[in-house]
């Protein structure tokens, strides 16, 4: 493999930005968004001259790493400290620096009135040094360093406004499921060193050729649980909601386009892994099917902007894992769908940020209203977006759902009608939430108070909004135009990458139109529930049971706290009795036994010699007469 | 004449010597049967010597009364020097060990 020494600059750069920023503390209060928004713009910069370099290679030498240090040597483990940039890494890279750089320049002006604004992109240069350490490692090791550095950035920023007690309780609630699938990380890392005996990506690959299916379905179960803790995959999706606390541009950056697609990192670059394990496969795909009718239910139901959209996020990123799941046909389409969503996402959540922005930080759908006029940029990037998301051709998003649905369906058998009819009962759904936001936002008749006045955003804003809703615009075409994104990325998934499918289930003109079938019907309903009639100012409550548990996210929490929560608060409850009354009880009983043992004794030492001479008769006399005894 | 009757002698000599010292609180009467109870265990020594015909016994006896004139002289000194000061040669007075 070529080695390069730049690489490891992509990750300095912002890391630097993020400590100088951490350490000079309020002197740099003046200049800090400035040092971390140059340092991830030049981050892109490196990113760009190393895709021009790969692109001047031959595609078998694209691939190049870094070894920065060995970090483990100890018998037969050892693990170097090594980057690794291919084909996959790049376009996440460009992903991460990318739209990392314009969400810089967007909370610039978001975050000016904020006097922590310094700290704040400390956290982002943070976040994207650990981003690009997770997408660049060459070993599950270095991944996971970088795995568990996004947790915590995502932490710190959920909880960054942490005055206020419910957003500091949805960073810890964020950080604590989190946990959950490090620990599945952490257990994969552990299962494929105790069974290949090694951690790097080109050794695990090695290895798999000739290991047990067991070992590999093992690994590929945990890789799942990993991915369903970061990336918001049912059974571990309850946080996402909350973690919309915190700052909107942060949501954008971290809980829509990279964070939380990093569980679909995880299991494109694990492929060699799920490839040798069908039953871990399924169940990915079958984390998938649920997460996106689950995700896309509960958007239908939220009257929060920034929640419906964090839902949304949910639904889209279960639609890759699915895609993921489906194997070598799959992958490419996965990566797909999440560099596309990745422009559309970010983008829809600068503007409900721009929008939260101009009705002083209402985030109540039902208290907007006719705010196209009022906002036109943001109407049009929004838009622009929205039928991105939604699927209607040319925009980004259709060409990767379309790929994705048609995947689904050529799955196979009846596996692949289910599939692609949950995808398609998807894109009705998802259509319906998206007009949803749309009319209740923008097109409605207003329904705000009297002292909102909504404004256009300043430029910092605007600019970045409109940069993405070009790539929502055009990234679609240009990745699926004579297979581009699947070409570039095949040399990844190793020879079995090509043409996989060889049955098709449907013509994928048939398939295109069934997809906008699906997403006319969603958006008609939605036009005649909401557009055609009138919308209360405040959510009604006379509602059906199945409205009530969709607004209560489909039961998650009480779901959560019912069953883990509080058997947990009973089991430490029992345990911290135990630890009382047993633990406790038992020192303090030898205590009280000794001191008790002493008083009584004590009181034998009356100091008159008489009765010291008396007991000391009594005990010759009994001496004597037990030797007596004894000896009769 | 039976030996055995020296011991009987002794026996109850040192009874006398170990009810007194129980039984009585002035520190000179209490040393006084210190001494009894030593005299009786050097009478049982001489005793059991002549019955045995050996001489040991009779060794003994004489380091007996040695240590216990040494100890008449350590003792009496000590309920002296215990008088001057508390003017009293009560054996339950000095019970200061206790506080």
């Amino acid at each position: 493999m070529v080695t390069s020494s730049s690489l490891v600059y992509l990750i300095a750069l912002p890391l630097f930005g993020a400590i100088t920023l951490l350490l000079a503390g309020r002197r740099a209060d003046k200049w800090g968004h400035l040092l971390g928004t140059a340092m991830s713009a030049s981050s892109f910069g490196v990113g760009l001259y190393q895709l021009s370099q790969m692109l001047s290679r031959p595609t078998e030498e694209r691939a190049i790493g870094q070894k920065l240090f060995t970090w483990i040597d100890v018998a037969s483990f050892q693990v170097d400290a090594g980057l690794l940039l291919d084909q996959l890494s790049i376009c996440f890279v460009l992903l991460i620096t990318g739209v990392g750089t314009l969400i810089h320049i967007y909370s610039i002006s978001y975050m000016s009135h904020d006097e922590n604004r310094r700290r704040f992109f400390a956290y982002l240069n943070l976040f994207i040094a650990a981003m690009l350490l997770l997408v660049l490692g060459d070993s599950y090791l270095t991944l996971y360093v970088g795995w568990e550095g996004v947790g915590l950035a995502s932490y710190l920023l959920i909880g960054f406004w942490n005055q206020k007690p419910a957003y500091a309780t949805a960073s810890k609630k964020a950080f604590v499921m989190n946990r959950i699938g490090d620990m599945g990380l952490s257990f994969a890392i552990m299962i494929a060193f105790a069974t290949l005996g090694t951690v790097s990506f080109a050794g695990v690959k090695e290895a798999s050729e000739g290991a047990s299916e067991t070992a590999l379905t093992a690994i590929g179960i945990m890789l799942l649980v990993a991915a369903a803790g970061k990336s918001a995959q049912f059974p571990l999706q309850a946080w996402l909601g909350d973690a919309m606390a915190g700052p909107t541009p942060v949501s954008a950056l971290i809980h829509a386009a990279t964070m939380v697609t990093a569980g679909v990192y995880l299991i494109v670059r694990s492929n060699f892994i799920f490839d040798a394990a069908p039953t871990a496969q399924l169940i990915v795909v079958i984390v998938g099917a649920i997460t996106l009718l689950f995700g896309a239910v509960i958007g239908t139901a939220k009257d929060d902007i920034k929640k419906a959209l964090a839902a949304s996020t949910m639904s889209q990123i279960g639609y890759m894992v699915l895609c993921a799941g489906l194997g070598p046909a799959g992958y490419a389409f996965a990566i797909m769908h999440l560099l596309t969503h990745g422009f559309f996402k970010a983008g829809m959540f600068l503007g409900a940020g721009s929008v939260m922005h101009g009705m002083n930080d209402s985030v109540d759908m039902r208290r907007y209203g006719g705010l196209r006029k009022f906002m036109p940029i943001t109407f049009i990037t929004f838009g622009l977006g929205y039928l991105a998301i939604i699927g209607v051709p040319p925009f980004a998003g259709f060409y990767s759902k379309d790929l994705i649905i048609e995947t689904a369906f050529n799955a196979g058998g009846f596996k692949g009608i289910l599939l692609g009819s949950i995808t398609l009962l998807g894109a009705v759904i998802t259509a319906f939430y998206m007009t949803r936001v749309m009319i209740l936002t923008f097109t409605s008749p207003k329904r705000w108070e009297e002292d909102q006045h909504p404004h256009e955003s300043p430029f910092l804003m605007w600019f970045p909004m409109v940069i993405l809703s070009i790539g929502s615009v055009t990234s679609g075409l240009l990745f699926y135009r004579g297979d581009a994104l699947k070409n570039w990325l095949n040399p990844v998934f190793g020879d079995h990458g090509k043409d996989h499918y060889e049955e098709h289930l449907f013509e994928p003109i048939v398939v295109s139109a069934m997809a906008l079938t699906a997403v006319a019907i969603g958006v008609g309903i939605a036009i005649m529930k909401y557009q055609l009639s009138e919308i209360d100012a405040v959510a009604p409550q006379n509602v059906s049971i199945f409205t009530r548990i969709a607004r209560k996210d489909l039961l998650q929490d009480s779901f959560n706290e019912s069953v883990f929560m509080r058997p947990g608060q009973v089991l430490t409850r029992l345990l911290v009795k135990g630890d009382e009354n047993v633990v406790d009880g038992a020192v303090r009983g030898i205590g009280r036994t000794a001191l008790g043992a002493g008083a009584t004794l004590r009181r034998t030492q009356s100091g008159f010699a008489r009765s010291y001479a008396a007991l000391i008769l009594i005990g010759a006399v009994a001496l004597i007469a037990g030797i007596w005894v004894v000896t009769l | 004449m039976n030996p055995y009757n020296y011991l009987y002698v002794a026996g109850l000599l040192f009874t006398i010597g170990a009810i007194g010292v129980i039984v009585r609180r002035n520190a000179i009467v209490v040393f006084m049967c210190i001494e009894l109870m030593l005299n009786a265990a050097n009478l049982t020594l001489v005793t059991f010597s002549r019955i045995n015909g050996t001489l040991e016994g009779q060794v003994t006896a004489f380091f007996t009364m040695v240590v216990a004139a040494c100890e008449v002289v350590v003792g009496l000194a000590i309920i002296i020097a215990i008088y001057r000061s508390r003017r009293s040669a009560s054996i339950d007075d000095a019970s200061l060990l206790k506080r």
